[in-house]
């Protein structure tokens, strides 16, 4: 990875919620890390006034790349193309001044075709306008072989190696289907950690799979973006999110004591993403998962630690949770710290008591796995598990007050009986409903206060 | 080297070749650990032994400074974990226990002088409310308010009744403050809360104070010629039922209701009812000021008693250490705390020993309606009982 900090990070904050009293015997240690990160360059208590901050100013530090899908089928209908390419000046108009930029036409092969010299181009108004113009030359026509898009971005952030937060925007109508899928696995395993990406898919055509893949390995978001006359607004929302990353990078370390494991770390808000696999060692005991880049803003993890059991009364550490940024040097900045603690008890009322945000964020996964599971089984024809799944998902939407998740289930089923979770599948639903739901499942809500 | 007959670390007998204990495989010919002096600090805590460098679960080298092991992630004996403290005149031990992870127990030894030259010695003993939050906040602060406020107003010279309802109210005041203190509360908890009790030796008259269920007992150095007795009545269930004669002492304490406590300090305590009581004794002993950890495993005076050492009163720290190791070695379920103040009569001019039975010293203020006055057996002549103002 390359040049990793700034002069001036937020400053985050970790607060762990959980319920350390463990029954006799227990050996299961679950709790929820919410990490809120405030200030940096725009709101934080650091002042901007020295000549060193300001010539770090966050527009300086970001990149991002714009790789937009040109396949033959984009112009099926012909709108797609238009709107991609209205979408795609959208985006170049909230780029911010400073910040370094380039727009990639993808089909089977990857073209940079602005600024096209292989570099990024910094934007200011004249490097916008030029980058609009040159939109016209896209043109749908050939195949679609994403890890070549992907590939093209990286070289394109390499050329300029000192900028810290680097982020990709990709749109696809259509599945990868001019390369193995295990080439674009090749590229992916390489470019990770090089560049975040989000991934969005326009119409019903794509792969949720393959996308959710690619999203999930560079850190972004996926979503479907049905109507391509909702493109505009939903590229203008993920530019103006990518602007307002502030330090990239960061990693949640979290030390086990000796004989303890790790059983899962997943984010679980503002959506889920399972991170378990891709823990990196960090020393004694410890490993490192990856987070990416952050803004002004607040994510929730569920950590769940196994620690070898130990007598009533006694208390041990079990996971020492931290914010951790590397360093130029090899070193780490630790930017805050939460401890998970074990602590066993023969009051029952202590040990069986679950932690509020930790049963909330169990019934969140829940409620993403009822509908992955339900919609599946819909496509393969069990419509008895996938009305099961469903009327589950319908339930534990309404119980934990997930409501554009219910929204999104109102589409695809009828519901009978939101408390219970009695539902009827309808008989007119929309391969774009069925795939909106799909694709947002892993939706969150937080704890209502 | 002198000759081990046990093993220093497991006490597994040992036979006079042997290297390696056969059980724990403690070197023996290392050099034995040094055995913690046995010198009474004077006015200092001491923390739990064994707090050296490395971890004292795993023996890992690194501990962090927030007192978790790095390797095992054990956490590392806190000061308050055990504690003790001896002065003349007074001594008490507070233990974790077993089975609590924490000790909420706290306790304060304190000694002055009246206005006249008498020494007054006390002793505060508190115990946390486990089910509220930060019960060993709140038995800390109010231990300290208490004694600080009876050391102020013994030395101003006010009566040693009125001096410890006042220490009640005081404490009860700091304990209420925790909960607006602007900690955040913890969820599902009440607020800090914690029983209460406390006594002063001086001039020749003990006097009890307490709220909740912690204990103060009298055992007498002479246990054929005098009878042990407990002082004070519990703000328990049980108690409640008894005293109001709708169930027997049996029936009641077999209820699982039995040692919910009705009177506590903390903000959500409706109105505090100090009790006190005072008392003259004729014969030389000592009063025991505990938690329930230690009177869990014993009830009664008599059974207290017996566990009481002889020479309590010539070492006081002692006979504190004996009892807490007594409930440790009986399950340890709850914090331990134990003070030991001993009382000697006092002769004073115009009263001979015999006279002196349960007399108290000067007039008793007025004071508001006894709460659930303790419902003493019969008083044998020669018992001391506790001076009930009867109204």
């Amino acid at each position: 990875m390359a040049k990793l900090s700034k002069s001036n990070p937020p400053t985050f904050n970790t607060d762990i919620f959980q319920n350390e009293y463990l029954a006799d015997g227990a050996r299961e240690v679950n709790a929820i890390v919410t990490v809120t990160s405030t200030g940096g360059g725009t709101t934080g208590g650091r002042p901007l006034g020295s000549l060193d901050a300001a010539a770090a100013a966050p527009s300086g530090d970001s990149a991002v790349v714009i790789m937009v899908d040109c396949s033959g089928s984009m112009d099926y209908p012909p709108t797609k193309m238009r709107n991609a390419r209205d979408a795609t000046a959208v985006a170049i108009d909230t780029i911010r001044d400073g910040v370094a930029f380039a727009v990639v036409a993808g089909t089977h092969e990857a073209k940079d075709i602005y600024p096209g010299d292989g570099t990024l181009a910094v934007a200011d108004d004249r490097t916008r306008e030029a980058a609009k113009q040159s939109l016209r030359k896209l043109s749908a026509g050939g195949g679609t072989a994403i890890g070549t898009w992907l590939d093209k971005a990286d070289k394109l952030f390499l050329s300029r190696r000192e900028i810290a937060i680097r982020h990709g925007i990709l749109l696809t109508d259509g599945r990868n289907e001019h390369e193995k899928p295990e080439d674009l696995q090749r590229v992916l395993d390489r470019v990770t950690g090089h560049f975040t990406s989000d991934c969005r898919g326009v119409g019903t055509d794509w792969e949720l799979p393959e996308l959710r893949r690619i999203s999930s390995a560079l850190l972004g978001t996926v979503d479907i973006v049905a109507e391509p006359s909702g493109l505009a607004e939903d590229f203008r929302g993920m530019m103006a999110t990518a602007m307002s990353k502030q330090v990239a990078d960061v990693a949640l370390r979290i030390w086990t004591p000796a004989n303890a494991s790790v059983k899962f770390v997943k984010q679980v808000a503002p959506d889920l993403e399972d991170l378990t696999g891709r823990r990196a060692e960090a020393g004694p005991r410890a490993g490192d998962y990856p987070t990416g880049s952050w803004g002004d803003e607040s994510r929730d993890y569920h950590v769940c630690v196994e620690v070898p059991s130990a007598g009533v009364g006694n208390e041990m550490l079990a996971a020492r949770i931290s914010l951790v940024l590397p360093q130029a040097d090899g070193s780490t900045e630790v930017l805050s710290q939460g401890l998970v603690k074990a602590v066993w008890t023969d009051d029952l009322a202590s040990s069986t008591r679950i932690s509020p945000q930790v049963a909330h964020y169990t019934g969140q996964a829940e409620l993403a796995e009822s509908i992955q599971v339900g919609l599946e089984a819909h496509r393969a024809g069990d419509l008895d598990l996938a009305t099961a799944k469903l009327g589950a998902a319908v339930r534990l939407a309404h119980q934990t007050g997930n409501e554009g998740t219910y929204r999104l289930l109102q589409k695809v089923v009828d519901v009978v009986d939101p408390k219970e979770g009695t539902v009827r599948f309808r008989k007119d639903v929309s391969e774009a409903d069925s795939m909106t739901l799909d694709t947002r499942s892993t939706k969150t809500v937080r704890v209502k206060k | 080297m002198p000759q081990q007959t046990v093993c220093p670390t497991c006490a597994e007998p040992l036979d006079p070749d042997d290297v390696f204990c056969g059980v724990c495989g403690m070197n023996l010919s290392a050099p034995p650990p040094v055995p913690a002096p046995s010198t009474e600090p004077d006015f200092e805590l001491e923390p739990a032994a064994g707090a050296g460098p490395g971890c004292v679960h795993c023996g890992g080298r690194q501990v962090a400074p927030d007192g978790y092991c790095e390797a095992c992630g054990g956490v590392q004996p806190r000061p308050r974990d055990h504690m003790e403290q001896s002065l003349p005149g007074v001594a008490g031990v507070s233990d974790r226990g077993v089975r609590h992870h924490r000790n909420e127990d706290s306790f304060m030894l304190a000694a002055t002088s009246l206005p006249g030259g008498a020494s007054a010695v006390l002793a505060v003993v508190c115990d946390g409310v486990s089910s509220a939050s930060r019960p060993d906040e709140a038995s800390q602060a109010a231990a300290e308010a208490a004694s600080q406020s009876l050391l102020s107003t013994l030395e101003q010279g006010v009566a040693a009744e009125p001096a410890m309802r006042q220490a009640i109210l005081t404490a009860a005041d700091a304990v209420a403050a925790l909960a607006y203190d602007g900690t955040a509360p913890t969820p599902h908890s009440n607020s800090p809360a914690c029983t209460f009790v406390s006594t002063v030796a001086a001039a020749g008259v003990v006097t009890v104070g307490w709220v909740g269920d912690s204990r103060a007992y009298w055992i007498p150095d002479d246990r054929e010629g005098a009878e042990p007795y407990r002082l004070t009545e519990d703000d328990s269930w049980a108690a409640r039922m008894v005293s109001a004669g709708l169930m027997g002492e049996a029936e009641a304490y077999a209820d699982a209701r039995a040692h919910a406590i009705t009177g506590w300090l903390g903000a959500d305590a409706e109105e505090v009812e100090p009790h006190t009581v005072s008392f003259t004794p004729h014969v030389p002993g000592v009063l025991l000021v505990c938690t329930d950890g230690l009177w869990n495993y014993a009830e009664a005076a008599t059974q207290l008693a017996d566990l009481v050492r002889a020479d309590a009163r010539a070492d006081p720290l002692r006979a504190a250490r004996v009892l807490v190791d007594f409930a440790i070695t009986a399950g340890g379920h709850d914090n331990i705390t134990v003070a030991v103040l001993p009382v000697a009569p006092l002769t004073v001019e115009g009263y001979t020993e015999t006279l002196l039975d349960m007399k108290v010293l000067g007039p008793l203020p007025t004071q508001p309606a006894a709460p659930l006055a303790p419902p003493m057996p019969p008083v044998p002549p020669a018992v001391p009982a506790p001076a009930v103002p009867s109204d």
